[in-house]
């Protein structure tokens, strides 16, 4: 494209005053605006979450307890855990780069219901404003889990306030999976059949199964802990012959496919960008398909490894302990058929290309650990050790952030119409995947020696893991801030990116850069399968090579 | 992008991202289903946890559902039966264009959806009557009638089943432990969740069916689409079915 300014676009106004302007954004329904929406709230909960964490790393530089005390310490981690799970790794990757990606690539002018996608985005600032308040209001100390019956009988802090923050953004998270199983169902453009979708449709589809079917479970255990919380009886009481237990049945229940609701979205990102940056088409798409359904399934038997100690029985422990490694095989099917495409591409490593092998690097390390925790005997021997952190931090973080960073930069020339700056890209790539690995992986290591979560005290022996780790975060923190500002320096310096500047196959590529409201001038139809390459497609690439080009 | 380019004419109802009238229809019910799961799956835990504890305590759940007043809560299950076939009536209406059956058959689907939320709470008055040492609410406002044996089924502090009181009998020594209370109170704290949650539902419904029937009046609905109608039906049936499942889990026993 030559032309030096943008198209009109789902980003132009015509509005004429301020306040004009902001109604225009806060009462829009496209769902394009909703998405960078979401963008702006998630990552400043991102930002205060990462805040939260920092806390706890400095407070862990030493082993005696001397910047908070015991009980501030399970304030800060909690923020941390409550605001990273349910305001940032939950909705990040399918009410951003979904909201933005569903209808654009399946030809549809927009989600099903826009006004009840609006309506999420309010929900999801509702819960917010819940959590922010309690926080502000001294926080909550029962880990993010909300295990009774210390959040129901013991614990004096905010918790009614938080679990209805919870509660709130639960019903987000349902209308917007909702919203999706109903537009990809219904709303796809003539010729777009199930097996033509592109991976990234597949992986958010499974995702809303989980969403619709899950979420209200964790709904009802949270509702219950605030009933017995405000009335001082119920049913987690052991005083009335109620079962603590049940509420780790019931919260597991939603919580462990919750982290597959994390993770499924960003595996269907990792498929888009490893295709494109191979050029080829994705090796094994029905399995990678499939594997989605596999694991959104298999996530629902799985609950009970959370709970190998909790007295559960040894019979059950050990059916978990089966089906959980049952997950292994979709999850490495993904893997395998990743590298099998990369296999002869023709990849170039541009940015998004790097958060994406990065992403299966971590996701390696922590799939497999999940593995050793999956073992009952092992997991005996480390549970509620940094072990366990750093396996969750390598799946949940390690997967979902580089996944939503590479998502990010890949589709910032759609969402934006401007390119980022390379360099900075791949350096930030680097500082984040180069710092992901220095705070975590020591944690495995002072895990495994016994280090356990939780305590700001700790023996003197662990002090080098920890200031290691310490060390890792503050790279990775400037890791996450590099991008922020390149990328906002983008909107106003970046080249104009023109429709498809990575050269990729898939509707959304197809029309203007930033999409026009209604997404498409004509509904497209489609007579490929996704991911259509051409043969000499990679024969072009390396004689238009230069060094600098963009593939 | 001209805003025109994708006009569908004078098709009523349709929004602008849709294509077809089959297609928006589709959509709706669609999600009126899906949505219709997640309702099933929150009182799933409910079920879940009745489950659990009518396995753990099989008499005292026996005893426990004789002192729910059952006469009431049957009349209240044929009440909700009566509406949801008003309700049928009404989408079959809407299909036949007939507007003035429309808004008769929903306005009775109110009325009977309120006098169901009457009853139900004449039944939740009755338990705190109890509390306050009346024999039913009506003496409880009128200072009338006393109750004979002292009884209190809400739970929480001043719980007191009155099988409890002669703490010599079988159940009681299920709480054997020192301090630890009968598990009585589990029964009647689901009660009260899981027909409360039950009686929110119900008033949402009211909101729902009120809004259609506004909508019917302002005919807003025709043979060609009447989808509001039908969705909205759906979720009242949805209330009426979960009451069918919590009629016998709890009065039944």
């Amino acid at each position: 494209m030559s032309t030096t300014a943008l198209p009109q676009s789902y980003m132009t106004n015509r509005a004429t005053t301020t306040i004009e302007w902001i109604k225009s954004w806060l009462f829009t329904v496209d769902h394009k605006r909703i998405a960078i929406l979401y963008l702006l709230s998630i990552n400043f909960y991102f930002l205060l979450g990462g805040m939260a964490a920092s806390m706890v790393r400095i407070e862990l530089v030493t082993p005696q307890g001397d910047l908070m005390s015991a009980d501030m310490y399970n304030r800060m981690f909690t923020l941390h855990g409550v605001i990273m799970v349910f305001f940032f790794l939950i909705p990040a990757v399918p009410a951003v780069l979904g909201n933005f990606l569903v209808p654009l690539m399946i030809g549809a002018r927009d989600l099903a219901f826009p006004r009840i996608n609006l309506l999420s985005w309010y929900l999801y600032m509702g819960g917010g404003l819940f959590a922010l308040t309690a926080a502000v209001f001294g926080g909550v100390d029962t880990g993010w889990t909300f295990y009774t019956p210390f959040s129901s009988t013991y614990s004096n802090s905010n918790v009614i306030l938080t679990i209805t923050g919870a509660f709130i953004m639960g019903f987000s998270s349902i209308l917007t999976g909702l919203n999706f199983i109903v537009t990809i169902h219904k709303m796809r453009a003539p010729g777009l059949t199930w097996f033509r979708l592109p991976l990234f449709i597949w992986a958010n589809y499974a995702t809303s199964l989980i969403q619709i079917l899950a979420t209200p479970v964790l709904g009802i255990a949270l509702l219950l802990v605030m009933v017995e919380r405000l009335w001082h009886v119920g049913i987690f009481d052991p005083a009335l012959g109620g079962d603590p237990l049940l509420f780790q049945h019931l919260f597991w229940f939603y919580s462990h496919p919750a982290v597959y609701i994390m993770i499924l979205p960003a595996m269907g990102v990792i498929s888009e960008l490893i295709s494109t940056f191979s050029r080829k088409r994705v090796f094994g798409y029905e399995f990678i398909a499939f594997s989605s359904i596999a694991i959104a399934i298999l996530g629902f038997l799985v609950w009970g490894h959370h709970m190998f100690v909790s007295s559960q029985s040894v019979y059950s422990g050990l059916v978990f302990s089966f089906i959980t490694m049952l997950v292994a095989i979709p999850s490495a099917i993904k893997v395998f058929n990743w590298t099998a495409t990369l296999y002869k591409g023709s990849i170039s490593y541009r940015t998004p290309m790097l958060y994406a092998l990065g992403f299966i690097g971590l996701f390696i390390i922590g799939g497999l650990t999940g593995i050793f925790l999956g073992v009952v005997a092992v997991d005996i021997h480390v549970t509620d050790t940094y072990f366990v952190v750093a396996h969750f931090h390598y799946v949940m973080v390690g997967g979902t952030i580089m996944a939503y960073l590479g998502g990010i930069h890949y589709w910032w020339p759609k969402m934006t119409g401007r390119m980022y700056n390379e360099v900075w890209g791949t350096i930030s790539a680097l500082v984040v995947f180069i710092g992901f690995n220095m705070t975590f992986f020591p944690q495995f290591v002072m895990g495994y020696l016994g280090m356990p979560r939780r305590y700001h005290v700790y023996p003197e022996e662990f002090q080098i893991y920890h200031v290691m780790s310490t060390a890792g975060a503050s790279i990775l923190a400037i890791g996450f801030i590099i991008p922020i500002i390149y990328l906002t320096l983008s909107l106003r310096y970046g080249k104009i990116a023109g429709d498809n500047p990575w050269d990729a196959p898939g509707l959304e590529w197809t029309t203007t850069s930033p999409p026009p409201t209604y997404n498409f001038e004509q509904t497209p139809i489609v007579t490929e399968e996704a991911y259509a390459f051409h043969p000499e497609a990679a024969h072009e690439d390396a004689e238009n090579w230069r060094p600098g080009s963009p593939l | 992008m001209a805003t025109t380019s994708h006009g569908h004419g004078q098709t009523p109802g349709l929004q602008h991202h849709f294509d077809t009238p089959g297609q928006q229809r589709e959509a709706a019910t669609l999600g009126m289903w899906a949505f219709l799961t997640t309702e099933i799956m929150l009182f799933g835990g409910i079920f879940m946890a009745y489950t659990v504890f009518r396995w753990a305590y099989p008499e005292i759940w026996a005893t426990a559902a004789t002192h729910l007043n059952t006469p009431l809560a049957a009349i209240n299950t044929v009440v909700l039966l009566v509406s949801s076939l008003t309700v049928a009536l009404a989408v079959h209406a809407a299909q036949e264009g007939n507007r003035r059956q429309v808004v008769t058959l929903l306005l009775v689907t109110m009325v009977l959806g309120a006098s169901f939320l009457g009853i139900k709470f004449t039944e939740y008055g009755e338990k705190f009557a109890h509390c306050a040492g009346y024999a039913n609410p009506v003496a409880w406002m009128t200072g009338g009638e006393r109750l004979a044996e002292p009884e209190c089924l809400v739970p929480g502090t001043g719980f007191l089943f009155p099988a409890e009181a002669s703490a010599s009998s079988g159940e009681a020594a299920v709480a054997a432990q020192p301090g630890m209370k009968s598990p009585h109170q589990l029964f009647f704290f689901l009660y009260f969740c899981a027909t409360g949650l039950h009686a929110i539902h119900m008033v949402i419904g009211l909101a729902v069916v009120g809004t259609i029937a506004w909508m019917a009046s302002r005919g807003r609905f025709s043979p060609e689409y009447y989808t509001p109608v039908e969705i909205g039906g759906l979720y009242w049936h949805l209330i009426d079915i979960i009451w069918v499942f919590l009629f016998p889990l709890f009065y039944l026993v």
